[in-house]
């Protein structure tokens, strides 16, 4: 891999007494989402305020392009500085100045930008959080949820490269999490910034991050993607990453990924053992995007709830639905052939009712499209390569829309 | 020096003492500098210095007339019965104008200012500071002290002046109400008298005072309020409350002490 964006070499800090980091080695990779995830109070924060250089640590190094702060000249110190931003735990707005100021602060301050271009910025990143006609209220005015998206708008007002989310989502109901969620994949993507997110939402983070880390001790414990640390075999990882997960997923109230993979492993050996098919069904939001463009991103998020709700309805005591990304929901359906799961997802096609999923915005005039991935096990399959060929097959195979007005199979 | 020594141990508290003193003094001197240098920092240091003349300036007008009237009226009253003693109650100008160019009028106007700016500036600073504020300017490569300090010293190097003027102003017309109107020394003796003896020199003092004291006053409260979470007596609301308390109490002692030293020096 390339050359890390932030290297963490033996880094040691202490207050007082308390040993908080006790030698940190950890790469960040550019165009990344890295997520640190560990117990409260292990140091995650610190470990943050590292990067930014809030807090300095005792001993050890820490790179930005492999050279360090201190090789850097002032001026190339404070252009880094600058492609930085950072999200507060405690969100740190500031309390005498309005919404609207506080979000507009980075760029009043920093930027020679006309008045005119700054109001357009900060109305369009406020619409794009769902914070309506709050632009003259003060933070202590607002509920906790509504404080972190304004947090989160002025984090990210700058377009900054590198962003640092110290819990973005902590105290939001689940829809609102979900937004927070779908809204740094998506910035992500669309801008290719850097995030570092440490965060305790276990497994919402595991669908958004390319690389997790695992602080324990002062140490990193563990670090790699999330399908390593889902199954990994580490005693203290594993009791950590489960216990966290509840066993149902908190917006649609499927069951979780975890669930999802148990179920799997009870069917392959009861395939292995007593050849008993079963399928896997992948049903995947196409358009979850436009959706979120068009209706806003509550909608979508309550669009997936009410669609998730539909297929549980469907599905039979013996079938498992669970949540398997941010618009993903796979049916393990047991004792069914590929046929029959080709049958049972037709019927799911005619039950589905545009109207239901929908119903919440009857002038929305938006169809949501699915596409589904049918896949029936074979011995020794792994839920891996089952999902890369639902994946793979499933626009070819089969797709069904479901209207606000009609209904089309 | 040995420790186990007993004659040590009261010795080496001392010398600790003195070190963190001087380092303390050092620290407060630097972060003057700092907040000094960037106040020529452009443009937008304009709005905000504005606001903080607004906070320090115009809205201690009220208290400043009063505090300034009374002290007036205290000092006729009072100079009155003693220069009767001796004969020269003519004199009661120059005493009261004297008095309050020269002593009154800067060192009340900086304890009037601190009772209600400075105390205010103190708790302000440190709840941004302990409310992660102050980082959050820092990450967004906002200089705090710039952002923060810099534009009170400016609005008081502006405003201690001022105040002060008005406060020698509306102390001299306060003693003339008890003098003159109250006690019936001639208005005509009162105010040629405050013409005659209160020379340029005698302005010039006081101001150069009102500033020093401005300096002194904006650096010590935004001082403990900036550094509030490194207090080792108080964390959390009781640390502001504690910076709150050390900001008057250290800036009114600093004001007495140097108003001593400035004397010495002008006369």
């Amino acid at each position: 891999m390339d050359q890390p964006l932030i290297q963490f070499k033996d880094v040691h800090k202490h207050f007082g007494d308390k040993r908080v980091l006790n030698g940190i080695n950890l790469s960040i990779y550019a165009g990344q989402i890295t997520s640190i995830i560990g117990k409260s109070g292990v140091g995650k924060s610190v470990l943050l305020k590292h990067m930014i250089g809030l807090v300095r640590q005792d001993s050890g190094a820490i790179l930005f392009n492999g050279k360090l702060l201190t090789e850097l000249r002032k001026k190339e110190r404070e252009a880094l500085k600058r492609k930085f931003s950072y999200m507060f735990q405690g969100t740190a707005l500031f309390d005498s100045m309005t919404v609207f100021e506080n979000i507009a602060l980075p760029l009043t301050e920093k930027t020679a930008l006309p008045r005119k271009e700054i109001r357009q910025r900060v109305q369009q990143k406020m619409a794009q959080l769902d914070l309506h006609a709050i632009d003259d209220e003060y933070p202590a005015q607002l509920s906790g949820g509504m404080k972190k998206r304004v947090a989160l708008a002025r984090a990210l007002i700058t377009d900054p490269e590198i962003v640092l989310f110290d819990e973005p989502t902590t105290g939001l109901d689940p829809i609102r999490k979900s937004v927070v969620h779908g809204m740094i994949v998506d910035y992500q993507k669309r801008f290719g910034f850097t995030g570092v997110i440490v965060s305790h939402e276990i497994p919402d983070i595991f669908y958004i991050s390319q690389h997790i880390a695992m602080l324990e001790d002062g140490r990193i414990l563990f670090e790699g993607t999330p399908e390593e640390i889902q199954h990994t075999e580490d005693p203290v990882v594993r009791q950590f990453t489960t216990g966290l997960e509840s066993q149902r997923d908190e917006l649609t109230g499927l069951a979780s990924q975890q669930a999802g993979d148990r179920k799997f492993r009870e069917e392959m050996m009861r395939l292995q053992s007593h050849q008993i098919a079963f399928s896997m069904v992948l049903l995947t939001v196409q358009n979850i995007d436009q959706i979120n463009e068009t209706l806003g991103r509550k909608a979508g998020q309550t669009a997936l709830k009410n669609f998730a709700a539909q297929v549980q309805r469907q599905i039979r005591i013996t079938d498992t639905c669970s949540r398997y990304g941010l618009n993903k929901i796979l049916l393990v359906l047991s004792n069914t052939t590929r046929k029959q799961a080709r049958a049972f997802c037709g019927k799911l096609g005619r039950q589905i009712k545009g109207e239901s999923i929908l119903a919440f915005m009857p002038e929305a005039n938006i169809c949501f499209t699915v596409g589904v991935g049918i896949v029936e096990a074979q011995r020794g399959n792994t839920i891996d390569n089952i999902l890369t060929v639902a994946e793979a097959t499933q626009e070819k195979m089969y797709e069904f829309r479901v209207c606000s007005e009609q209904e089309e199979t | 020096m040995n420790p186990s020594i007993p004659v040590a141990a009261p010795l080496s508290a001392l010398g600790r003492y003195a070190i963190d003193l001087v380092r303390e003094m050092g620290a407060i001197m630097i972060f003057f500098l700092k907040g000094f240098a960037l106040m020529f920092s452009l443009p937008t240091i304009f709005s905000k210095t504005a606001q903080q003349v607004y906070f320090i300036g115009s809205k201690s007008i009220f208290v400043i007339c009063l505090t300034g009237a009374f002290t007036g009226m205290v000092l006729g009253l009072q100079g009155y019965y003693v220069l009767v003693k001796y004969g020269s109650a003519g004199s009661l100008g120059s005493a009261v104008a004297l008095t309050l160019v020269r002593e009154m009028g800067p060192v009340l106007t900086a304890i009037m200012v601190i009772a209600r700016a400075g105390s205010a500036m103190s708790a302000e600073i440190g709840i941004m500071r302990i409310s992660e504020q102050i980082d959050a300017l820092e990450t967004m490569s906002i200089n705090p002290i710039q952002f923060l300090v810099s534009p009170r010293i400016a609005a008081a190097l502006f405003s201690f002046p001022l105040l002060t003027a008005l406060f020698d102003v509306i102390g001299i017309f306060g003693g003339y109400l008890t003098g003159s109107i109250l006690l019936g020394l001639s208005s005509g003796i009162y105010f040629s008298r405050v013409e005659s003896s209160v020379v340029m020199m005698d302005v010039t003092g006081g101001f150069i005072k009102s500033i020093v004291f401005a300096v002194v006053v904006i650096t010590i409260c935004c001082y403990q309020g900036y550094y509030t979470h490194r207090r080792s007596n108080g964390q959390g609301a009781k640390g502001v409350s504690l910076s709150t308390t050390s900001a008057v109490v250290q800036s009114c002692v600093l004001i007495l002490v140097t108003d001593y030293v400035l004397t010495s020096l002008l006369l």
